[in-house]
């Protein structure tokens, strides 16, 4: 009786036991839109060129994309994220395939582990967070393939690209948040908002009918 | 519990890596193959949607224009026809001339255009993919060239693309001729990151004599590019190691970075 009146009220969901289930839902979907959006960032890397056009560098948007997986999904999510997010960008790339795997990794694991103490929805510490990522993902990939033997195209003018891509990616990063954001709260399951309110503990002041 | 999970996690991304890294270089290229192929809807969308504001541009030009496009094209028409016709008389004299001296004939190229369909997202390569791949006859080092001179060469054949590695990555070293007197030769490398339109020439002789603007195009040497194929032009040479040898700045003729459209040359 007492869960009829719930439902009345707030509706079928409103029970506890459902709302959990609505949460436990929310984590496959998290895990393939985040996946989605790193598998298309990575094609608009290799088709949108006017970043390398006007500033001498391409931008990688996979690290911003692994500081909002490593702040908001599990570790299985950033684990395949780093995964497919390096394969996918090594199959497009000259890269030997594997190398950008640990560097995104790196990134997202320490990311995760100490996320209790980030200011998430802070856009300075997304910023700070994204250049962080966006300055040690190439610089690791840069290191894994030096120390592999490959002959690479560097020069000073690699300094620049460095700077430009740990900069476009500490603007992107507070976008990415948003984007993800907004498709989690349009796509995803709705958490639902605690009220005070409290049928089973409501005073009633009129006699019971019978 | 939680912490082996981690463990777990942080053990397989590792794994995986090192099997990766570890594959031989055909099952390697097999993978990014089959992996590449989950791009193909996307490669179609991109190139449509590419083509799509050319249409309407067309679509909206007045018949004004329209006719000045065709008067254009009438008369570099008839110009490239009378080079033609010329160029056909050079080649039977050609002929007859290395028929006499017991010279090999020389066969002439086969061109297949190809469209850029992507260019390589990390910034340390310096390679773009192509849309012919092995069904059209493509195999590996095909030199790959624009009408207005060398792009690269074909460095791996999908079945349905290529990836063309370019003039200027540290995997594109091309035997080239400097358009002087002495007729120097050197190896064109890597040159600037961020300037795609200037290589390195180097290992020229001390004793070149270069000069701003001097032509250079390709020797031959090497079995990957035939001879003749413009590159670009002297900007700048200096003197390195002591005087051991000399370096040259080339400005490309090709613009790598705005290729649209490429024909593999077929020798």
């Amino acid at each position: 009786m007492r869960r009829r009146n719930e439902e009345k009220i707030f509706g079928a969901s409103a029970a506890l036991p459902l709302c959990a289930f609505a949460l436990k839902k929310v984590k496959p979907f998290q895990t393939i839109l985040i996946l989605s959006t790193a598998f298309l960032a990575v094609f608009g890397e290799t088709v949108f060129s006017a970043p390398r056009a006007l500033l001498g560098a391409q931008l990688d948007l996979l690290p911003a994309i692994m500081v909002y997986a490593a702040l908001h999904a599990g570790l299985p999510t950033i684990s395949l994220l780093a995964v497919l997010g390096g394969i996918w960008f090594d199959t497009l790339s000259a890269n030997p395939l594997g190398v950008s795997i640990l560097p995104l990794a790196a990134i997202g694991w320490p990311i995760y582990w100490r996320r209790d103490l980030i200011l998430r929805d802070l856009p300075f510490a997304q910023l700070v967070l994204g250049a962080a990522a966006s300055a040690a993902a190439p610089a690791l990939t840069l290191l894994m393939l030096l120390s592999g033997g490959q002959e690479l195209l560097l020069g000073w003018g690699t300094l620049w690209q460095w700077i430009v891509m740990a900069a476009g990616g500490a603007v992107a990063t507070p976008f990415i948040f948003s984007l993800m954001d907004a498709c989690n709260a349009a796509l995803g399951y709705k958490l639902r908002t605690e009220v005070s309110f409290r049928p089973d503990r409501e005073i009633r002041h009129s006699r019971k009918k019978l | 519990m939680f912490k082996q999970k981690n463990y777990l996690a942080l053990g397989a991304v590792v794994l995986v890596a090192i099997v990766l890294l570890s594959l031989p270089g055909r099952a390697t290229s097999r993978l990014k193959l089959a992996v590449g192929s989950w791009f193909l809807p996307l490669f179609g969308l991109a190139s449509a949607g590419q083509q799509l504001p050319a249409d309407l541009a067309d679509s909206v030009l007045t018949r004004h224009e329209l006719l000045k496009q065709v008067d254009n094209l009438r008369r570099e028409n008839q110009q490239l026809r009378s080079q033609a016709v010329q160029s056909i008389a050079i080649a039977r004299e050609n002929d007859q001339l290395r028929a006499l001296l017991n010279w090999q004939r020389q066969t002439p190229w086969k061109l297949k255009l190809a469209n850029v369909v992507m260019r390589d997202p990390a910034n340390w390569w310096r390679t773009v993919q192509i849309d012919l791949g092995s069904k059209d006859g493509l195999r590996e080092n095909l030199p790959v060239i624009t009408s207005a001179g060398l792009v690269g060469r074909i460095s791996s054949v999908s079945q349905t693309h290529a990836q063309v590695v370019l003039i200027g990555d540290p995997n594109c070293r091309v035997s080239a001729t400097v358009e002087n007197a002495a007729r120097d030769m050197g190896v064109l490398v890597a040159g600037g990151t961020l300037d795609t339109s200037l290589v390195e020439l180097t290992y020229l002789a001390s004793s070149a004599n270069l000069k701003p603007g001097q032509s250079v195009i390709t020797s031959g040497l090497g079995g990957i590019f035939p001879p003749g194929i413009p590159i670009g032009q002297v900007v700048d040479s200096r003197s390195v190691e002591y005087g051991l040898y000399t370096d040259a700045r080339v400005k490309l003729n090709a613009n790598l970075g705005s290729l649209e459209q490429v024909w593999v040359l077929f020798p």
